[in-house]
């Protein structure tokens, strides 16, 4: 009946607020509509996994996948997309570096499942723990299984781009929704495999509208803490922005509110460990030589895993603690 | 893979062969290796000599390989000549890779098996590595043929002569109104006595007069800008309030003016001078300067004593600081030390005791030009002292202060007891922890010392007080001490006591070095390119040191130094062109996010920010290829030639062995 190229959109373990962000594109998601038949995502329409798993291999033009690979379910969904799609783009940063999710990996499986079922506003009397299979009078029924640690799209397959932010920014989207329909239309060209796309060249600083001179850091502190001036860097005034290492895309949205970058746009490019990177340039411009003052500077990041590593655990050189690497589910 | 890569491993006689199977390792390397690109791999039991170069350049040149891996000591020796080596044969020098297994295997290793296996997993690191070089060309830039020398001490003194006698001009830059640094000072020089105006008077009259020598005193630098063979360099001269052009020197002046300032610098307190002044007699330039702080003119609106007599109207209250910019090729630098203070040691009593000296304060007390007219007097200025206790190491070799030895503390002390006993006949005593008399002359003149009836007491002391226990102490100094040869707790009273204060790094030594780009050690002296066979250069192309400002030395030393530098810089300029490593960072103009973070990063101050732009940028003659601001900037918009992710990555991939698989994390 129809010729129009397909399009599908998964989400895995993810928030739901890429789906909120394509969404979010407004009158351009009519050009979605005009230009591609939407075979498949979840959000938005009906679809069972079945009908995918019946589609030819490489029928879909377009996958948007967000979400990282928590248990075999994304797993299995994620080299099943991979198999029917002809471009698979690591949609929004969990997908690209496993984003919030993606932190639990510094913890082991049973820890977080047992925080889960036993905090104060649970109530489980019986203290019931999930099980993986369970046989009913019908015969035996399973639900997904944990993996020990949660990993990123390209941890598992193949894939095409990569399209970074938490959630990309609409209108990086819209721009990219062109770029395939000019494509499709011969207009234009695909980036290479494996590039970034709707993002810059540079780093959030690169947008960022505030004064910035030479760097010298005597205090860390947490910015609800401190009046900021809104003219001058955040950084220089001792807020951790993570702005000089994150990728530039969202125009710098949150020193612009008046808030530091925490870093969903994710390493820049060529970076291979965000947080490593966001280490040695704080460490290079603290202003001390005495290692007790330093000490005392640094004691004023008060949470190093969240300030380095609160977008990319998961994608790290590290990609969690050993302790959760080696738990496994029960 | 399409580079052809030769191993070569290297015995090094015993030194790696003793613990390493280097014919193991290199047979391991040609099979196991094969597979990532290496064609052929030798050992031989120098690589270094001739015969073993050749055999590269052979395989080079007959089996046309593209990369060439030597395992043998640390780049730091032999990095330069299998480059050349490379080249010579027609291969880029920068496509060879030398590893060390020798200095980060065998001499560090004592099981053989082991230190084996590590061989080969350093050599499978270097083989990864190389594949991801590139062909580079060396950078070229032109010398200028001038120099600045910083510090007119005698080894800036020195380094200035040598390279104006051998036709080149000289900027040379002091910071007070003459030169002649410490030696000026002092009265008689150890070990031969031979009088220190006598000798260093003539140099400093030649440097004066020096048609190549361009002498700014009572000027500071007070920036730096370029790189070797093209520095633009700020000085600021300060206002000396008399036109050189049309004093004479005669004196007037200063016989006229009639307010005395207690002169802190060259007399270190003991004696007087007056708002205009010379700092002494003999200074070169004879012109003085007035101390605009202390002038009642300036402090008061009236005076002018000098003007009126200065008979060619040489005194010009108007002028003003001046700063010129000269471009320089070389720079030495020669800003010497400054002397312990004596203050931090509180139970040595000096400030509060009124006769404990300073071996400065004794320099000036016993020169025939000093204060005293070179008698040795107590500090009320007449009675002759009958006892006189030097004590050595004051400030140096203690934990709680300096803990290197000055070096020429003992050598001054001997000196000071020689002088006493000449000037005064007292009993002299000298408390010493170890005698360090190592040049040339030294031991001898301890010997002459010991023949002159000086009392040596071996012991750290304790306390110097004025406190009597007994009727004899009553008056005197007493020094507490133990003396470790009878094993001893002794008090021994005396009337003076000298304490042979120690040298230190100067007080502004870190501002300066951060100026010029260079670093300081842990005690602030200057840091050299290598401590036993390159002292006098730094890590900072055309960036010399000499004397004191690289650690304590004497004179002779000092010199030596100064002749030193002025030959490597003359050596420089005749080459009018010299290349430069091109392992050098640089910025990618589009990632720069203008962040700044690595803009005071740089140690070699090569990093500059362009404001317009809002981008940084490396100098690349300025850059040393350190790595600091490639580490530190977050948008790894800074690479560095010859440590690309690629290179540094296969590397660690090639030392594992094999690669970390996503197994463990599954
Ligand atoms: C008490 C005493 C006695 C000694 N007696 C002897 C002896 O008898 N025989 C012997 O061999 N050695 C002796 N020494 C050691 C001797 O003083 C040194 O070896 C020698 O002076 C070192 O010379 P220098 O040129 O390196 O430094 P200095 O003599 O310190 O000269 C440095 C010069 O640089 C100038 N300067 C500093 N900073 C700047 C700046 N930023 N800009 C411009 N100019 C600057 C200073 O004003 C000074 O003129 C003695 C040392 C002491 C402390
Ligand atoms: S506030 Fe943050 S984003 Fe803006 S310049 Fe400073 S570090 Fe960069
Ligand atoms: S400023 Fe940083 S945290 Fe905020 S949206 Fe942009 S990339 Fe994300
Ligand atoms: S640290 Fe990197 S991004 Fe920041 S100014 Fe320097 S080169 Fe540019
Ligand atoms: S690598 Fe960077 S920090 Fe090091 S010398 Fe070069 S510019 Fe300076």
């Amino acid at each position: 009946m129809t010729t129009k190229p397909k399009f599908a959109m998964y989400w895995a373990a993810s928030c739901g607020g890429c789906e909120i962000a394509v969404l979010n594109i407004h009158e351009k998601i009519l050009d979605v509509d005009a230009n591609f038949e939407v075979v498949f995502w979840p959000v938005a329409m009906d679809a069972k996994y079945k009908d995918v798993e019946a589609m030819e291999d490489g029928s879909i033009l377009l996958t948007l996948f967000n979400g990282g690979i928590r248990n075999d379910e994304n797993e299995h969904i994620a080299k099943l997309l991979r198999q029917k799609s002809k471009i698979l783009v690591a949609f929004g940063s969990c997908a690209n570096e496993g984003c919030i999710p993606g932190l639990a990996n510094f913890t082991p499986i049973q820890e977080i499942v047992d925080t889960a079922f036993s905090t104060l506003t649970t109530e489980n009397p019986d203290n019931i723990r999930p099980q993986t299979t369970y046989a009913m009078p019908e015969g035996e029924i399973h639900i997904p299984t944990l993996y020990p640690i949660l990993k990123t799209l390209d941890q598992v397959v193949d894939v095409d781009y990569y399209m970074p932010g938490c959630p990309p920014e609409s209108h990086q989207i819209a721009a990219v929704i062109d770029l395939v329909i000019q494509v499709l239309q011969g207009k234009a060209e695909l980036p290479p495999k494996g590039a970034v796309i709707g993002v810059g060249l540079s780093t959030v600083c690169d947008d960022c509208k505030r004064t910035r001179n030479i760097k010298k850091i005597k205090q860390f502190g947490r910015i609800q803490l401190q009046h900021s001036d809104p003219e001058l860097c955040l950084l220089e005034q001792g807020i951790p922005c993570n702005g000089p290492a994150t990728r530039q895309g969202c125009g710098a949205l949150c020193p612009a509110a008046g808030a530091q970058c925490i870093g969903c746009y994710g390493p820049a490019e060529g970076v291979i460990d965000y947080g490593a990177r966001l280490v040695a340039a704080f460490a290079s411009v603290v202003d001390s030589n005495n290692p007790d003052e330093i000490d005392q500077i640094m004691d004023g990041l008060v949470d190093p895993a969240g300030q380095f590593y609160r977008f990319n655990l998961a994608g790290s050189l590290l990609k969690g603690s050993l302790t959760a690497i080696r738990s496994i589910s029960k | 893979m399409t580079e052809k890569i030769g191993v070569y491993v290297c015995h090094c006689g015993s030194n790696i062969a003793g613990v390493v199977t280097v014919a193991e390792v290199s047979q391991w390397a040609g099979e196991e290796l094969a597979s990532e690109g290496v064609v052929i791999s030798r050992d031989y039991k120098f690589m270094c000599s001739s015969l073993g170069q050749e055999l590269i350049q052979k395989d080079i040149q007959e089996m046309g390989l593209t990369r060439v891996v030597v395992a043998a000591c640390s780049p730091h020796l032999h990095e330069a000549t299998f480059r050349t080596a490379c080249k010579n044969a027609g291969l880029n020098p920068y496509l060879c890779e030398l590893v060390s297994i020798r200095e980060q295997d065998s001499w560090v290793h004592t099981d053989k098996e082991a230190a084996t296996q590590k061989a080969k997993a350093i050599i499978s690191g270097g083989v990864a590595r190389v594949a991801h070089h590139e062909s580079l060309e060396p950078l070229r830039v032109p010398i200028h043929p001038d120099t600045l020398v910083v510090g007119g001490g005698i080894a800036g003194i020195q380094a200035a002569l040598e390279i104006a006698d051998a036709g080149f001009h000289v900027y040379l830059v002091e910071k007070e109104p003459s030169i002649g640094g410490h030696m000026a000072q002092f009265d008689k020089t150890f070990p031969t006595l031979d009088c220190s105006a006598c000798i260093l008077t003539p140099k400093m009259v030649q440097v004066g007069s020096h048609p190549n020598i361009t002498l700014l005193t009572w000027s500071e630098v007070t920036k730096v800008d370029g790189y070797v063979g093209s520095f633009a360099v700020t000085i600021n001269k300060k206002a000396r309030y008399v036109n050189t052009d049309t004093c004479t020197g005669c004196g007037i002046c200063w016989e006229k003016c009639p307010k005395k300032v207690r002169d802190e610098v060259f007399e270190v307190g003991l004696g007087n001078r007056k708002a205009v002044y010379t700092p002494f007699p003999q200074a070169v330039p004879k012109y003085p300067v007035i101390d605009a702080p202390n002038c009642t003119y300036f402090i008061k609106g009236t005076c002018k004593a000098c003007e009126k007599f200065c008979p060619t109207g040489a005194i010009n209250f108007e002028q003003k600081d001046e700063e010129i910019t000269i471009p320089v090729g070389n720079i030495i630098l020669a800003t010497g030390y400054d002397l312990f203070d004596a203050k931090r040691i509180p139970q040595y009593g000096y400030g509060r005791l009124e006769n404990v000296f300073t071996s400065l304060e004794f320099e000036r007390l016993s020169n025939a030009a000093g204060p005293t007219g070179g008698n040795i007097v107590l500090r009320d200025g007449k009675t002759v002292p009958k006892a006189v206790a030097i004590v050595h190491c004051v400030g140096s070799r203690d934990q709680n202060y300096n803990p290197y030895c000055s070096s020429i503390c003992c050598m001054q002390s001997l000196k000071f007891a020689h002088l006493v006993h000449e000037r005064t006949g007292a009993e002299v005593y000298n408390f010493y922890i170890d005698i360090r008399t190592p040049s040339k002359g030294y031991e001898e003149f301890y010997n002459r010392l010991l023949e002159e009836g000086t009392n040596f007491v071996r012991g750290k002391v304790a306390e110097i007080s004025s406190v009597a226990r007994v009727p004899e102490e009553q008056g005197k100094l007493v020094i507490q001490v133990e003396d470790t040869l009878i094993g001893k707790q002794r008090r021994i009273p005396v009337d003076m006591v000298i304490l042979s204060t120690g040298i230190q790094a100067r007080h502004d030594a870190k501002e300066v070095a951060k100026m010029f780009g260079i670093s300081c050690s842990a005690d602030n002296w200057y840091i050299e390119r290598h401590p036993k066979l390159d002292p006098i250069a730094t890590m900072t192309d055309g960036i010399y040191i000499a004397g004191c400002v690289q650690g304590p030395k004497d004179i002779p030393a000092s010199v030596a130094q100064g002749a030193a530098a002025a030959a490597r810089v003359l050596g420089k300029i005749q080459q009018k062109e010299i290349s430069l490593e091109p392992v050098r960072a640089t910025v990618n103009q589009e990632q720069c996010s203008g962040c700044r973070i690595c803009n005071d990063l740089c140690p070699f101050n090569a990093i500059l920010f362009h404001e317009e732009t809002m981008v940084s940028e490396v100098n690349p003659a300025l850059c040393q290829g350190c790595g600091t601001c490639v580490a530190g900037c977050p948008a790894g918009a800074i690479s560095g030639t010859g440590f690309s992710n690629d290179q540094i990555l296969s590397q660690i991939n090639g030392l594992l062995l094999l690669r970390i698989t996503d197994q463990e994390y599954a």
